[in-house]
């Protein structure tokens, strides 16, 4: 039902309904973007909630942060632990209500909807998680799990219908359609992350948010999880925000990558572009850091490495968030924050001095 | 993409073996024998670590023989040993403060009542008023965790407090005032032990929810569009209810406490009724020349509430519950 709807086709339903904000958001093809996050900004209150009194600030876990995702692509959102990479998708997906900036997604702002609107934006919105043991309800059938969605958007009324349906899913993600009336705890973590995935995409969704699906998985089931959802995503045109830490694993699967530092974006650009010729100095440090497999070329490579950890989000850094761990840092980084500004056609970063690899050899730490 | 390579290799075994294809006859995988296994809920495992408990199977057989008796009494009891109840004024001299024998097993009371037939007709009181009140308190408790979990915030703050407030109060005192309140009866009896019960069992359920609440399941039915009630229901409710079920099972022989307790002060069933609380209190003046008239019925307290204590730790450890606030 999915392979009428593909992407093309959604375009021209959201070009047809386009909302003045997304004025100027097209892609090279002229495409609406599928979803557009706009000034993205999520703040922890710290004065109610249980630990109230330990804490006395707040915490600023994302901080105006813009990008858009197109009909049927990966975009990957890359960065360290801490860094809000969750946050913002959460945000996006209302699990916590974002405290600034709007999310367009199908046209409609997500950051506003109403519970009623949310439940049909859920529709088309799915969210992969991270733990596959802890995204489980541990009581339930795998056949309940996967069929939960489509009961509580009242598809497929008729239970056998149903039932049948589940199986197709359990055998495209590669589950034996057999074991549908067994119990979470007797798969292994591959084998429950395709129970998730299959759970995403029941509905068919446009978009699913994936919360660094693969990084709870062995190394060699990591490789098969990644192919299956890109497998799927061939097959049904979904679109994916795709989160993650370890950039090897983004770069497998995205069309187009963002650098998330301390809630700020750093760097945006297509993954080819960016891996090859990275502009902002974090992005350089980090890509300096993934191994290559060659011994010659890893002796030979000079490696960026960053001093101390990165700064608290309850207290950050003034002007460039990045400023405090920068080896080409000046006196204004700490002063203003660099805008997300276009480098390269396509290519965005945040920094006073973007300039491409490699950065000034004095600055770096052998 | 072909998906037969990028699975793993027992499940291609596994599948083929499934869809009757061409099977790998050599290698007995070990998915392909878990697949001959019975699924297994977490209940009957939960089952199954409880049976091996010793202590707790005792309590739980112990239980079982109380509710037994307690039901089908009536069918045997009387013929047997006489009423729990009526005095027979013109043998009374005779039949009174005998010690016991094989026509008496527990003797019998100042009245000429067999002790033995009123432990077993006081078992109905204190059966029907440990499992009553506790319901109560469990129905009033599961509701006021749940607001006070799910929802958070002001419901919190209110429920929590308020709860703190009925656990401030003096108990005994509490329910005897209310007793007095609504009247002397051995309805009233549960009605106030279950008023007053649900405090720590929407403290329990409250701190059971609070850490299923964090759980990635829960966001993923919200994010698939689940209602509230939805989520509660098939959710958080199954899967923090073990800790509800250990507690309730304890609760039960508290409240069988506090009615015995009630008696004893003479606020709960009214005599002739046998209840345990009430003969204990009867036999207390014969403590030095006929002990038998209050030791049975204290026995009967004790082991009853002793097997419900019993069956609630081994459920704990069955259910793998971590008690907090208990």
């Amino acid at each position: 039902m999915a392979d009428e709807k593909n992407a093309p086709t959604k375009a021209d339903d959201a070009a047809a309904s386009v909302p003045s904000d997304l004025e100027g958001h097209v892609d090279a093809q002229g495409r609406y973007p599928l979803l557009s996050v706009q000034h993205l900004s999520k703040e922890f209150p710290v004065d109610s909630g249980v630990f109230a009194s330990k804490m006395s600030k707040r915490v600023s876990a994302v901080d105006d942060i813009s990008f858009d995702i197109f009909p049927g692509e990966t975009f990957g959102l890359v960065g360290e632990s801490g860094c809000g990479k969750s946050t913002t998708g959460r945000c996006i997906m209302r699990l916590t209500n974002p405290t600034g900036g709007k999310v367009f997604f199908n046209g409609e702002n997500v950051a506003d909807m109403k519970k009623k609107d949310l439940k049909s934006m859920r529709h088309d919105m799915q969210f992969i998680f991270q733990d596959p043991y802890a995204s489980l309800n541990p009581r339930m059938t795998i056949g309940e799990i996967i069929s939960e969605p489509l009961i509580i958007h009242g598809e497929m009324t008729d239970k056998k219908e149903r039932l049948d349906f589940v199986r197709e899913l359990l055998d495209e993600v590669g589950l034996n359609p057999e074991h549908i009336n067994r119990y979470p705890h007797e798969f292994s973590g591959g084998q429950r992350q395709r129970v998730g995935i299959a759970r995403a995409f029941a509905l068919r969704p446009k978009l699913i948010i994936c919360d660094e699906p693969v990084s709870a998985l062995d190394v060699s089931i990591q490789a098969q999880v990644l192919n299956l959802l890109s497998g799927l995503q061939e097959q049904y045109g979904t679109a994916y925000l795709f989160i993650a830490h370890d950039l090897s694993v983004v770069q497998h699967i995205s069309n187009r990558v963002a650098v998330m530092y301390l809630g700020n974006l750093m760097e945006l650009s297509d993954w080819k572009t960016l891996y090859a010729q990275p502009y902002h100095p974090y992005t350089q440090s980090l890509l300096s850091a993934v191994p290559v497999p060659d011994p010659d070329v890893q002796r030979s490579r000079k490696r960026i490495i960053l001093a101390g950890d990165p700064p608290s989000p309850i207290d950050p850094p003034t002007g460039c968030r990045f400023h405090t761990r920068c080896p080409i840092a000046k006196e204004i980084c700490s002063k203003e924050r660099p805008e997300l500004k276009e480098v390269a056609p396509g290519h965005f970063c945040a920094c006073h001095f973007a300039a491409p690899f490699p950065i000034k050899e004095s600055s770096i730490n052998l | 993409m072909d998906k037969n390579t990028d699975m793993p290799i027992y499940a291609v075994d596994e599948k083929s073996g499934a869809q009757g294809g061409p099977v790998n006859q050599g290698s007995p995988e070990p998915e392909t024998t878990a697949a001959a296994k019975p699924t297994r809920t977490l209940w009957s495992d939960a089952w199954g670590r409880l049976r091996k408990n010793k202590l707790a199977m005792i309590g739980a057989i112990w239980i079982i023989f109380i509710v037994i008796v307690a039901l089908t009494c009536d069918l045997w009891a009387p013929q047997w040993l006489g009423s729990p109840t009526q005095i027979d004024s013109s043998q009374m001299s005779e039949l009174s403060k005998l010690p016991p024998s094989a026509e008496h097993p527990f003797g019998t009371d100042a009245l000429g009542r067999d002790v033995l037939c009123r432990v077993i007709y006081g078992s109905r009181i204190s059966l029907s008023v440990g499992i009553l009140a506790t319901a109560i308190s469990t129905v009033i408790g599961l509701v006021m965790g749940a607001l006070a979990a799910y929802y958070g915030g002001i419901w919190d703050t209110i429920i929590m407090r308020l709860a703190d407030i009925f656990l401030a109060f003096p108990y005994t005192l509490f329910v005897i005032v209310l007793i007095a309140v609504l009247g002397q009866s051995i309805t009233n009896v549960f009605i106030a032990i279950g008023l007053l019960g649900w405090p720590s069992i929407a403290r329990v359920f409250r701190s059971a929810i609070l850490s299923v609440k964090e759980n990635d399941y829960v966001d993923a039915a919200r994010a698939m569009g689940a209602s509230d009630a939805r989520i509660v229901i098939r959710h958080i409710f199954p899967n923090s209810v073990a800790s509800i079920v250990v507690y309730a099972t304890m609760n039960i022989g508290g409240a069988i406490l506090t009615e015995s307790a009630l008696s004893y002060l003479g606020m709960g069933v009214t005599p002739p009724t046998p209840s345990w609380g009430i003969m204990i209190e009867d036999g207390q003046t014969y403590l030095a020349t006929q002990p038998w008239l209050m030791l049975f019925p204290g026995l009967a307290i004790i082991t009853t509430v002793l097997a419900f204590t019993l069956l609630g730790d081994g459920l704990r450890d069955a259910l793998d519950v971590k008690m907090k606030d208990a």
